[in-house]
């Protein structure tokens, strides 16, 4: 169903039928509509799309790990309640959009094996390690506030199952950049060598975080056409901006720096100028390179394969017992009316 | 952070003893279920784990608080001083030891909450919220043990060798608990009853062997617990060990 | 379209008494049982519904957006049916 990297197939050998539903899909997209999983669409678009959901899916997925890595560390059982909510959260979210990505008719396990054989990606920053409890923190604060920064705008995007998982997710996610910084607050304030971790791991993500917007704009491969199709709302380099205008304040309140010597307020242009970012860094990762990019994959792999009798069992199971009718609710007493309504039938109307 | 004892002093309920024990063994299970995050057999299964984690979690939270200061409660205590079970300090195994163990232990949290709700101990209130948090994890386990059991032929064998081997510390849970008046012998029976007849739907035997360990100098309510949980709770508190007095 | 052999499921959430059950997004599961479960969790984490359907994707018969025109455009112009339609005079009540 779709092409590879073909920004050439809109136009080679066009029919005067499919140019008339170009013409439409061009019309809707102009006119702010939503594009839905139905309607003709070129194949570009449709690539491009299964392309960016699946990268934020495996995202969110991989993205898990360096945050459980803490959960059963977690220094309080207060923060290991909002930790344990927060991975939690994460993988609903790939579940979100794993299924924006298979309205477009690619199934999770093709994207799955993509992630796993190493043929999709995903969010460079996961590639890096969480050293310490100040990590999740910083983590929280600044690599969630980025990525906040990114969907925000995606909200709005012009593929209509994309654009309504984003808002769940941004409405779920609100509450995660700020246990962050309210985590990294309560190390700031705390004693000195909680002081001192929390500098140390804002100080190892600040540059990882800028690098989550993407190669400038200039060198960015996918930005035109995505901004044209409305898929992508700002540039790459505009949002960035706008994330260090928004953290670099943050920062000071929070009582701590952030390692950039010519980060300041540009009074002229009404921004924070700052320093230059280490692309070499960013390239290097994101060909394998960064210090857990192994690590992740395989663990990831790990938890498939070791999963996969399980899906088998509970598939044969269906199998064996007419998949709509699980045999349960035999021989329980149900003292307390739970699951009254779970087992009524339903007609019509979630058809309709 | 208040200046509760963590001894056991009375605190605001009137059988110290009993919660304690009960907020062990729910915080004890969540530490556990919390480390299948990012690990789990497939992505919907990965957030009804975590739901169960953080029911257990809340659950703890609130009966330690009855007894003293939650995180001393939790992070100070050196591993003889909890009175968790030994079943819900098991290590999570493979998914089908995951699920054994919820199965035992949310079969049985589910008939003492329902009787502590029906009580006027000063965990009744406590009870009625978990009961029903309760009732959803053991229906949860109950779904897995069916479609392990009734699965594939590997996936029947891995889940009665998790029966079994889990069985030795199923025992323990109906031993009394300080101050709670419950009938634990009909408790032992429902539990029984319930078991054997999931067991039985899953296409699994009940284990034969004895439920309760060989040694008389008791188990976890006593303090005494299995080798794997130092390590379990050594990697939870260390972090917060290494810096007396600190917030967090 | 499934997982392993789990199949896809359309999740439907009524978020309070008195609303219809809305679409809420899908998820995969083994059989009906488990997709409810699953949708539980999933989609009423925050406390989202009170009531949830689950149907398998493939029992979904949907309007093609080739029948756009004939499905949908023969209502456009019949504006009858609509309230605003009509003009009633200023200070007429209860109309």
């Amino acid at each position: 169903m779709t092409t590879g990297t073909a920004e050439t197939t809109a136009t080679e050998g066009m029919t005067a039928s499919q140019a008339a539903l170009e013409a439409v899909f061009d019309a809707a997209v102009a006119a702010d509509e939503r594009i839905e999983p139905r309607d003709w669409m070129p194949d570009a678009y449709r690539a491009g799309l299964v392309r960016q959901i699946a990268q934020h899916a495996h995202s969110e997925i991989i993205g898990m790990q360096p945050e459980a890595n803490w959960i059963t560390r977690a220094p309080s059982l207060r923060r290991k309640a909002i930790l344990m909510a927060k991975v939690q959260d994460e993988a609903g979210h790939g579940l979100y959009l794993y299924s924006a990505a298979e309205t477009l008719g690619t199934s999770r396990d093709e994207l799955l094996d993509k992630l796993h054989s190493g043929r999709q990606k995903y969010s460079s920053i996961f590639n890096y390690p969480t050293l310490t409890w100040a990590d999740v923190g910083a983590i929280g604060w600044l690599v969630d506030g980025a990525a906040i920064t990114n969907q925000v705008p995606l909200c709005r995007c012009s593929y209509g199952p994309y654009a309504r998982a984003m808002v769940r997710v941004c409405k779920e996610e609100s509450f995660h950049q700020r246990q962050g910084y309210e985590a990294l607050l309560a190390l700031s304030r705390g004693t000195e060598a909680q002081h001192a971790m929390a500098q140390d791991a804002v100080d190892r993500w600040w540059w990882p975080s800028l690098m989550m917007f993407g190669p400038p704009d200039d060198e960015s491969t996918h930005s035109a056409q995505a901004m044209a199709w409305k898929i992508k709302r700002h540039s790459n380099d505009e949002l960035r901006q706008r994330f260090v205008d928004i953290a670099a304040p943050q920062a000071e309140s929070l009582g701590l720096t952030l390692p950039d010597p010519d980060l300041k307020w540009n009074e002229e242009r009404g921004h924070y100028d700052f320093g230059p970012i280490d692309w070499d860094e960013f390239w290097n990762v994101l060909k394998g390179n960064g210090p857990c990019n192994e690590q992740r994959l395989s663990k990831r792999r790990k938890a498939h394969e070791d999963g996969a009798w399980v899906r088998e069992a509970a598939a044969a199971y269906a199998g064996k017992h007419d998949g709509r009718h699980g045999n349960d609710n035999h021989g329980r007493d149900d003292a307390h009316g739970r699951h009254d309504e779970q087992h009524t039938h339903t007609h019509g109307e979630a058809g309709a | 952070m208040t200046a509760r004892t963590t001894t056991g002093d009375a605190g605001a309920t009137t059988v110290p003893a009993a919660t304690l024990a009960l907020g062990d063994d729910a915080l004890v299970l969540a530490q556990r279920l919390g480390e299948w995050a990012g690990g789990a057999p497939v992505l919907e299964e990965e957030v009804a784990l975590a739901n169960i984690a953080l029911d257990l979690l809340g659950q703890a939270r609130v009966l330690l608080s009855l007894v003293g200061d939650e995180d001393e409660l939790a992070y100070l205590r050196e591993e003889r001083a909890f009175r968790n079970c030994q079943l819900v300090e098991q290590p999570n195994g493979d998914f089908a030891h995951t699920i054994a163990r919820q199965l035992y232990f949310s079969t049985y949290q589910h008939l003492l909450y329902r009787r502590l709700a029906a009580g006027d101990s000063p965990l009744a209130g406590l009870a009625a919220k978990a009961v029903k948090e309760v009732a959803y994890h053991q229906d949860h386990a109950e779904h897995w043990t069916l479609r392990l059991g009734d699965g594939t032929e590997e996936s029947h064998r891995r889940m009665q060798a998790a029966c079994d081997a889990l069985w030795r510390y199923t025992g323990e849970l109906f031993q009394p608990l300080d101050g709670l008046d419950l009938d634990t012998e009909a408790m032992e029976r429902a539990w029984l009853d319930s078991v054997t007849a999931v067991l039985g739907r899953a296409t699994l035997t009940v284990p034969p062997g004895p439920r309760t360990g060989a040694w008389s100098a008791g188990a976890g309510r006593q303090g005494l617990h299995t080798e794997s949980f130092g390590r379990m709770l050594a990697e939870m508190q260390h972090l917060h060990r290494s810096h007396p007095g600190a917030s967090w | 379209m499934t997982t392993d052999g789990w199949p896809l499921w359309e999740v439907f959430v009524r978020s309070r008494r008195g609303l219809s059950h809305t679409h809420a997004g899908s998820l995969h599961a083994p059989d009906a049982e488990m997709a409810l479960r699953n949708a539980r969790d999933l989609y009423t984490r925050r406390m989202e519904g009170v009531s949830i359907w689950v149907v398998p994707s493939t029992a979904i018969t949907a309007s093609s957006p080739d029948e756009k025109d004939p499905f949908f455009e023969p209502s456009a112009d019949k504006p009858y049916r609509h309230p605003t339609f009509y003009e009633i005079p200023d200070g007429v009540k209860h109309l």
